[in-house]
């Protein structure tokens, strides 16, 4: 019977293990070294860190990524970045209501005579999106999709808590520093950057397509573009985004110093928000609930014991 | 025990002048307050009580979530989103409709296994056992239904591999496929049945349920001891409040499991690439299904290999389907009169073996067919040159020097040679060492899979000699109390 119980404890444990695979080969993302401040049950957003993810995505990412989930309210909603419990509603908000009237949109309502005008955002509004369409973003980036962000940190990871915003910290400040990227004349007279791996197994050089970028986090085949013993390739792939988080690109307005770490690990957690913004409140109501349950446990245990104690079983 | 006399007395004159009229307190009463139960059930005995809560948690979460739903295909990943987003605890219903759905197969899994181990199967209760494998079948249509609706990657590519399955069947392949999908591909029409019949399914569920607990409630419960009731003053407890309080304490504790997954790592069962938006133009490098199909998916992708006319890939059709259907002639597959594997020592270990293969076949399934079982047995794979010389004939030349980077260097300089020598298509590949991967790991378990329920279990009762029953549940306990050997397995 012990062996049954054990086996059959396994079972759940094992189901765990086993529904996390990984994924093809990249190189495992990896959080900061301090960890994620979100991470356990009773972590919590850094909302400063999310505030200054908020400025590098505005900044930065928005202009080829769009966040169609996201509504300028939700940055001002219980949870989000610029919650003020002064304004429990977040279309009064004043920091929500500035950030959606400085960006312009296409008014999706048409005027009196059917035309759509421009207009500056509403708190209502979705977060304005870079193109017109997804044909209009291929266009603008070679042939790419930028893909929407909404909720990129629940779509890439493993599915435990963090993973998505390690696989997004990892990628953006895991770019090759650029003396690691060698530029030599190719045979049609055309520049090709290329990178030279010394290590005892990974022996060779990878060449980086035209227009693509090598980064050993993002999931992919280096296969066809390597020089070397095909046993061994260098993890990861090549993707149509330069590195874009470069040192001092945003300026950050509560005067953090704005390292490539620091922009990477604040974007990801804004990231982290924006994919989950009702995470707060479900690890709030985490604790409680199973507090109430195992009092209900312990209650019923000495109930059963109390109704059995005439009965051999 | 539906033959147990009734004991319900209509307490005032309204329950007089209803029980004469439609007597459903007294059909309450006699099934689940009065009800003659065993006094020996163990925890393992719970799962039946866990699972009726499963259902029920699944039906309100799910009536719910349809409320605020799209099925269209432009609309349905938008909309699942903004369930977790904009309506007031919508991420919670969400999150307990989607972790429940594993919960609900943790549960049913263990609830079969106890089943097979205790001989619930056997007579008077082949019925019974029999609607449990209908439940099962509809638990599983209904989880792949459910599983397309949040409209990501996973969610229309596997419904795509699953449907093309039947495909493989012959003449009338192509006409269910068709049927299935309601057009020639998986599209906004394929959304819509699908979550219809996702929302038909469950009732269909709780009414085989209904069957099942009336099955049960004729022969009565069966027991870890496997002998039947003889004396039901000495034997038996009645149902309430003996077993409300002992299920109720065990679905308390499951719940406690269930909160953690809900609250803290609601998507840790489930996978990432469900949160891309389905595309049908781009598959995902790696489809697998939802946890809980991994043992019938590993068998599927097992059968490699055709047999006569019939071609591999019908075959594992075959036998994803018969790895189900079998459980449903097991009540005559399993010759032994004894019920409890604690009196049949040799088929307990075939059981345990059984249970080992069942999660080993998961983790075939998870994992990717030709990757080695035993990463570190496997050898260095060799380079391979490939070429075609001037002449026009074609050559190969493989390196298999000891140290790696030896026959690189080897095949490298080779290829050089060649290509200086003027041969043409000249490439260096590699050929991968020969090693034990999932795929042989699944079809040896799938072997055993089936060898368990055709071979093992109708020949085992026929040869082993079991050990002796106890005379009745009573004395099995008193003796149990004792700590004497007869129960000394517990």
């Amino acid at each position: 019977m012990t062996i049954f119980r054990t086996l059959a404890a396994g079972l759940g444990a094992l189901a765990l293990t086993l529904s996390a695979q990984a994924a093809g080969g990249a190189k495992h993302a990896h959080a900061p070294d301090d960890g994620w401040p979100f991470a356990g049950p009773v972590g919590q957003l850094e909302m400063d860190s999310v505030q200054r993810g908020y400025q590098v995505y505005r900044e930065v990412c928005s202009s080829c990524h769009g966040m169609d989930l996201l509504s300028y309210r939700n940055l001002g909603e219980k949870g989000g970045p610029y919650y003020d419990p002064a304004y429990p509603n977040a279309n009064d908000n004043p920091m929500v209501k500035a950030f959606a009237a400085s960006d312009e949109i296409l008014d999706p309502i048409p005027n009196d005579a059917g035309d759509h005008d421009y207009r500056p955002a509403r708190t209502s509004d979705p977060f304005r999106t870079p193109y017109a369409n997804k044909q209009a973003a291929r266009a603008a980036n070679g042939g790419a999709l930028p893909p929407d962000l909404s909720v990129i940190t629940k779509a890439r990871g493993d599915g435990a808590d963090g993973s998505g915003a390690s696989y997004v910290f990892s990628l953006l400040s895991g770019y090759p520093d650029s003396d690691e990227i060698s530029t030599r004349t190719g045979d049609d007279g055309l520049n090709v950057n290329y990178l030279r791996f010394n290590e005892e197994h990974l022996h060779g050089t990878l060449v980086q397509p035209a227009g693509q970028y090598y980064n050993p986090y993002f999931s992919g085949d280096t296969g066809a573009q390597w020089d070397g013993d095909p046993r061994h390739v260098p993890e990861g792939g090549f993707l149509a985004m330069a590195p874009q988080l470069i040192e001092g690109r945003v300026e950050y307005i509560d005067g953090t110093e704005a390292s490539v770490e620091q922009m990477a690990y604040d974007v990801a957690q804004f990231l982290q928000w924006a994919g989950d913004p009702k995470q707060e409140q479900r690890k709030a109501l985490g604790l409680p609930s199973i507090l109430y349950l195992l009092l209900l446990a312990i209650l019923l245990w000495f109930s059963y014991h109390r109704i059995w104690r005439n009965v051999d079983h | 025990m539906s033959g147990h006399e009734s004991t319900y007395k209509p307490g005032n004159a309204f329950t007089k002048w209803l029980d004469s009229r439609l007597p459903i307190i007294r059909l309450a009463s006699d099934s689940f307050i009065d009800f003659p139960t065993p006094k020996n059930l163990n925890y393992w005995y719970t799962f039946g009580g866990i699972l009726a809560i499963c259902l029920a948690i699944q039906i309100i979460t799910g009536v719910i979530l349809a409320m605020h739903y799209t099925p269209d295909v432009t609309q349905a990943f938008a909309s699942v989103e903004r369930i977790m987003r904009d309506v007031p605890f919508g991420w919670l219903m969400r999150n307990i409709h989607t972790v429940g759905a594993s919960m609900f197969f943790l549960a049913v899994y263990i609830h079969m296994f106890r089943g097979l181990y205790y001989g619930s199967h056997k007579a008077p209760r082949e019925v019974l056992w029999l609607l449990g494998c209908v439940i099962f079948f509809l638990m599983i249509a209904t989880a792949f239904l459910g599983y397309m609706l949040p409209w990501g990657q996973m969610s229309l590519h596997g419904a795509n591999v699953i449907v093309n399955l039947f495909g493989a069947i012959p003449l009338v392949g192509e006409s269910i496929k068709a049927w299935l999908l309601g057009g020639p591909s998986i599209g906004n029409q394929t959304l819509q049945r699908f979550f219809s019949l996702h929302y038909l399914l469950p009732f269909m569920i709780a009414g085989v349920v209904i069957l099942h607990i009336w099955a049960l409630h004729v022969p009565g419960n069966g027991n870890p001891e496997g002998v039947e009731v003889k004396d039901v003053e000495k034997d038996t407890v009645p149902f309430h409040p003996y077993y409300t309080v002992k299920d109720g304490f065990a679905i308390v504790v499951f719940l406690i499991i269930f909160a953690v997954l809900v609250f803290y790592l609601p998507n840790v069962l489930g996978h990432a690439d469900n949160y891309i938006e389905a595309n049908p133009l781009i598959t995902p490098s790696h489809i697998v299904p939802e946890w809980y199909m991994l043992p019938f998916y590993a068998i599927l992708r097992a059968i490699t290999f055709d047999i006569g006319p019939i071609q591999a890939k019908l075959l594992g059709v075959i036998a994803m389907f018969a790895s189900i259907g079998v459980l449903f002639l097991l009540p005559w597959l399993d010759t032994s009169k004894v019920k409890s594997m604690r009196y049949r020592p040799v088929a307990r270990q075939f059981f345990f073996a059984f249970v080992a293969a069942g999660l080993m076949l998961g983790w075939c399934g998870a994992s990717n067919p030709d990757d080695p079982v035993f990463p570190s047995l496997k050898g260095a794979d060799a380079i391979v040159v490939e070429f075609t010389d001037p002449d026009g004939t074609k050559g190969t030349v493989t390196f298999k020097e000891k140290r790696e980077i030896d026959a690189y260097e080897a095949g490298d300089a080779f290829q050089e040679q060649k290509i200086a020598e003027g041969a043409t298509g000249v490439t260096l590949g590699t050929q991968t060492a020969k090693t034990f991967t999932f795929l042989h790991l699944a079809q040896i378990l799938t072997g055993f899979y089936f060898a368990y329920f055709l071979i093992i279990l109708p020949l085992l009762g026929l040869r082993e000699t079991p050990k002796d029953e106890p005379e009745s549940i009573h004395k099995a306990v008193l003796a149990g109390k004792r700590g004497s050997a007869a129960a000394a397995t517990e």
